[in-house]
């Protein structure tokens, strides 16, 4: 077992006799020495190309004709015959070469909707249009009737007998641990859509080739999962689909699959017009109709001994899919796997389904299910330290899964293991419990003499302050057997001109790949991360490393990196009567030519994972994550302002301090967003908050302050023990702004968004719908 | 169509264009400057902000019939100043070395928005840093290194 260790960072660039903080302290700022983003540059003075930036003479505009209805079926697409058509094109289903299938787990959802068959949620793709300019684009898209016939629609996840799929974890005798128990607390949390809201939209080119080939250029996170939908869709052969990727504002899961579907719309608009096509989303567009996180609705019957020890955990989930399979199935299976928490339990059940509605579909995004489940688990065990009287930080410790501890899965975890860890430093760097014992001192000193809302009182009156905490692990890359079945590739190569190269598929989008790769392969190469280059993302050159998504990059996509690397080092010197690579390199490449290793995935070590039965390693290891926030709550208005956010993150190993540090303040923003504003109301399957102005996300104003706690306890499966860092905040953060809440008035909030009408509703149950004074 | 002429990172400009033309697609499309960033086109994300005659504007919303004979400054203009291919100023080099942009697709407007306030003689104070840059939304770095590149360069001028 290696122990885990919270990562020394400098505090201050201009103190350099404080350059470093004590092991567990605050970490904030620039690591000296490490190299500065690689694109950076590029980035900050405007140069950087994303899709809308990249430059097609002669290229048309294309848009998409979408259902106005939520279930229907299609009965006519037509042109209007006193129109002018010669200077457009208008694809439908009947122009699909190839099969009309978004590829991706289950081919149930269509390119765009057939005459005659169901249109199956409101947005959906039912007919595309391309014109030379963008007048003729809006002109003409009115003149594309669409004929349907209204069909009874599903819109509550619970009622939908329609499941994509369905999974059961059993260990241990629920029945007997819960009549064993000296206590048993339920609850029922819900969760509702979040999107992505990644700055730049939804983006594509296409641009037809001879023979029928395509070329896209755009935004994404997965460049073959987009090439395996063109050549379904298409009917291509590998080589005459090619995929580039732009530099991508964002993605968060939000350019997981999606991009897949928009690839095919540009690339049949572009194969119809003979010419380049952009498919350029705006944000209403990319809010109607791209995929969000999955509505949950998670119920938790608990049992737990006298002394908080966990003895049964009975939980039930239900995730909405929306219209289509899209990765509901992966995105389930991972937040099932997490729905206990990271806490031991003899005894557990955990079944889960996610079935259909007829609201647009959900899909990836940031935490992949767990943020969903381990907000309730957390609620959970928050309200269950309240009920027995316990700190939430004892409850905690007293569970919290060790080393040689079994998951519900049967999972021994036999290293890595940083629970208490993060929890501990977390807890001490925030003074939980000092501040907690404060906030329930002014919590009994307003009971009872509340001066009524309104003008009389002052803001310090109206202002209730509370801390929360929360604790998560994460699963380390892939479930289950998906890394086996995936199988990546990346490359390694001295070219012949003396040059290092890395070739992947796995997309920077802003977490870094670009700049910690050549940190990675440098330092088992021997060389500075300077004299390594990375290989334009460009499905012509690069292998298959798989998606950028399930925060497997760094780990499972840099450890084969950094074995390739390790061997081409090795093969080099052993041509070189051992002289070190750095030394040799260049000469080498001059008299031998290119050399280039191909690495491929193999299985890390563990028990197999077991698809029928849910046992085996779910995950090679897990990441841990422990946050403490502290809100004001307007007392007369609900309104939560999230202070302060301390988060302590393990992650195996940090490769780059400051993007690091990124990665965990901004996913625990999201997280943040999640619990108090991101809301998506829907109307006859329709979304309502489908502008910016009405879908918020936090502004600098509403962000807390977010101070990281780095912590690496590695895992010897990968070759430089990280584990992977853009999910593990988001999974943390909103359980915590719920604690602290419940911390500062006293009531539960169990379904997210926090919203103040739902706080003032449940601080005055008697007056529902009562309008708080005005101040 | 009508010709306006103004200039644009210190050289002058002339466009034939409705004047209800946006100045982002004027900037984007007509002088070739994709610097600026279009997240919204409805004012909420201010990722295509410029300074106008040194104020802070959302370019979605400015008609280019208001820019007639005005200053227009983007992200391209930044580093006018700084020499050398890849060039940066101080604040870029604060936001570089702070890790305050990530995706990068914020930036521009995010970089202006500072621009504006350092401009206006603003401080290294926190609070004042959030207020000036609460029109810009970034969704990848919680703000925390944005604010502290921003704050970084704020006190160095001080």
């Amino acid at each position: 077992m290696t122990r885990a260790r919270a990562v020394l960072a400098p505090t201050r660039r201009s103190a350099p006799e404080a350059l470093v903080a004590p092991p567990g302290q605050l970490t904030r700022g620039r690591a000296t020495g490490q190299p500065t983003r690689r694109e950076g540059p590029a980035k900050l003075t405007g140069e950087a190309k994303y899709a809308d930036d990249l430059v097609f003479p002669g290229a048309w505009y294309g848009l998409t004709i979408r259902s106005t209805e939520a279930h229907a079926r299609l009965l006519a697409v037509k042109k209007d015959p006193d129109v002018d058509w010669s200077s457009a094109v208008v694809v439908t289903a009947a122009d699909i070469p190839g099969q009309n299938i978004v590829a991706l787990k289950e081919a149930d959802q269509p390119v765009l909707v057939p005459v005659g068959g169901e249109i199956q949620h409101h947005a959906e793709p039912i007919a595309l249009l391309a014109a030379p300019d963008r007048e003729t684009l809006r002109r003409l898209r009115d003149h594309v009737q669409v004929e349907t016939e209204k069909l009874p629609a599903i819109f509550d996840p619970l009622a939908s007998d329609h499941v994509f799929a369905k999974y059961r974890i059993e260990r241990g005798d629920v029945a007997r641990g819960l009549d064993e128990a000296d206590f048993i607390l339920e609850g029922e949390y819900r969760v509702g859509h979040q999107e992505q809201l990644y700055i730049e939209n939804n983006a594509m080119i296409a641009v037809p080739e001879a023979d029928g080939a395509v070329t896209v250029h755009g935004s994404m996170q997965c460049p073959y999962y987009v090439h395996g939908a063109l050549m379904k869709a298409m009917a291509l052969e590998p080589k005459a689909a090619r995929v580039v990727q732009a530099e991508t504002g964002g993605g968060f899961g939000g350019k997981e699959e999606y991009p897949s579907i928009l690839a095919i719309h540009a690339a049949l608009l572009a194969r119809a017009a003979g010419k380049p096509v952009r498919m350029i989303y705006d944000r209403h567009e990319d809010l109607a109709a791209t995929t969000k996180r999955h509505p949950a609705i998670v119920r938790h019957r608990t049992g737990v001994s006298k002394d908080g020890t966990l003895v049964a955990q009975d939980i039930d989930v239900v995730m909405d899919g929306g219209a289509y399979s899209t990765l509901t199935p992966v995105v389930l299976s991972r937040g099932a796997l997490h729905a206990g928490g990271p806490y031991r339990c003899p005894n557990v059940r955990i079944i889960a389904r996610a079935t259909r509605t007829n609201t647009p579909p959900n899909g990836a995004f940031r935490g992949f299910g767990a943020p969903q489940t381990e907000f309730a688990a957390e609620t959970q065990m928050n309200r269950l330290a309240e009920a027995i009287g316990l700190s939430p930080l004892e409850i905690r410790l007293r569970n919290v899964y060790q080393i040689g501890d079994t998951t519900p899965t049967g999972q021994v975890l036999k290293e890595s293991v940083a629970g208490e860890e993060v929890l501990r430093l977390a807890a001490e760097a925030a003074e939980f419990e000092p501040l907690r014992g404060r906030t329930a001192r002014a919590r009994a000193d307003r009971r009872g003499t509340l001066v009524p809302s309104g003008p009389l009182r002052t803001d310090a009156e109206r202002t209730a302050s509370g801390i929360g905490l929360a604790l998560a692990w994460h699963g380390a890359g892939f479930t289950g057997s998906g890394e086996v079945h995936l199988a990546s590739v990346v490359s390694v190569e001295l070219t012949k001109e003396a040059r290092i190269r890395v070739l992947i598929a796995s997309t920077e989008m802003g977490q870094g790949t670009n700049t910690i790769f050549p940190m990675m392969v440098g330092e088992a190469l021997g060389v500075s991360a300077d004299a390594v280059e990375m290989a334009p993302v460009d499905t012509a050159f690069v292998p298959n490393s798989g998606p950028t998504v399930a925060s497997r990059t760094a780990m499972v996509v840099g450890g084969l990196c950094i074995q390739a690397a390790r061997r081409l080092r090795e093969t080099v010197e052993a041509r070189n009567g051992g002289k070190p690579f750095a030394e040799v390199y260049r000469a080498d490449a001059a008299a031998n030519g290119a050399t280039r290793i191909d690495q491929q995935f193999e299985p890390y070590p563990g028990e197999p994972f077991d698809d029928a039965t849910y046992t085996g390693d779910a995950y090679p290891a897990f990441g841990w994550a422990a946050a403490v926030a502290a809100v004001d709550v307007d007392l007369d208005s609900g309104e939560v302002h999230v202070r302060d956010v301390v988060a302590a993150d393990d992650v195996g190993k940090v490769i780059h301090q400051v993007l690091c540090e990124g990665q965990v303040e901004g996913g625990t923003l999201q997280s943040v967003g999640y619990a108090t504003i991101e809301e998506i109301k829907l109307d006859d399957g329709r979304y309502l908050n489908d502008r910016l102005a009405t879908y918020l996300i936090p502004t600098a104003l509403d962000a807390p302050r977010i101070s990281t706690i780095l912590v690496e306890a590695p895992y010897s499966g990968a070759p430089h023990g990280a584990k992977g860092v853009g999910e593990l905040p988001m999974d943390v953060a909103a359980p915590a702004v719920v604690a602290a809440i419940h911390d500062a008035v006293g009531v539960w909030i169990p379904d997210l968004p926090a919203t103040p009408e739902k706080i003032m509703a449940a601080l005055h149950p008697a007056t529902p719908g009562a309008r708080p004074a005005a101040s | 169509m009508t010709a306006f002429r103004f200039l644009v990172n210190g050289a002058p400009a002339e466009v034939n264009a409705p004047g209800m033309r946006r100045l982002l697609d004027v900037l984007r499309e007509d002088l070739g400057l994709t610097g600026t960033k279009e997240g919204c086109g409805e004012g909420e994300c201010g990722a295509c902000a410029v300074l106008l005659d040194g104020q802070l504007v959302d370019a979605c919303l400015v008609p280019v019939c208001q820019v007639e004979g005005g200053i227009v400054r983007t992200v391209e203009g930044l580093s006018s100043r700084a020499t050398g291919a890849g060039a940066l100023d101080d604040l870029q080099v604060a936001f570089l070395e702070a890790g305050a942009a990530q995706c990068g697709i914020c930036t521009p407007g995010m970089l202006m928005a500072a621009r504006a306030y350092l401009d206006g003689r603003g401080g290294p104070d926190e609070d004042a840093i959030r207020e000036a840059i609460a029109g810009n939304l970034c969704r990848c770095t919680g703000y925390t290194k944005i604010v502290d590149a921003i704050a970084r360069v704020a006190g160095a001028n001080g």
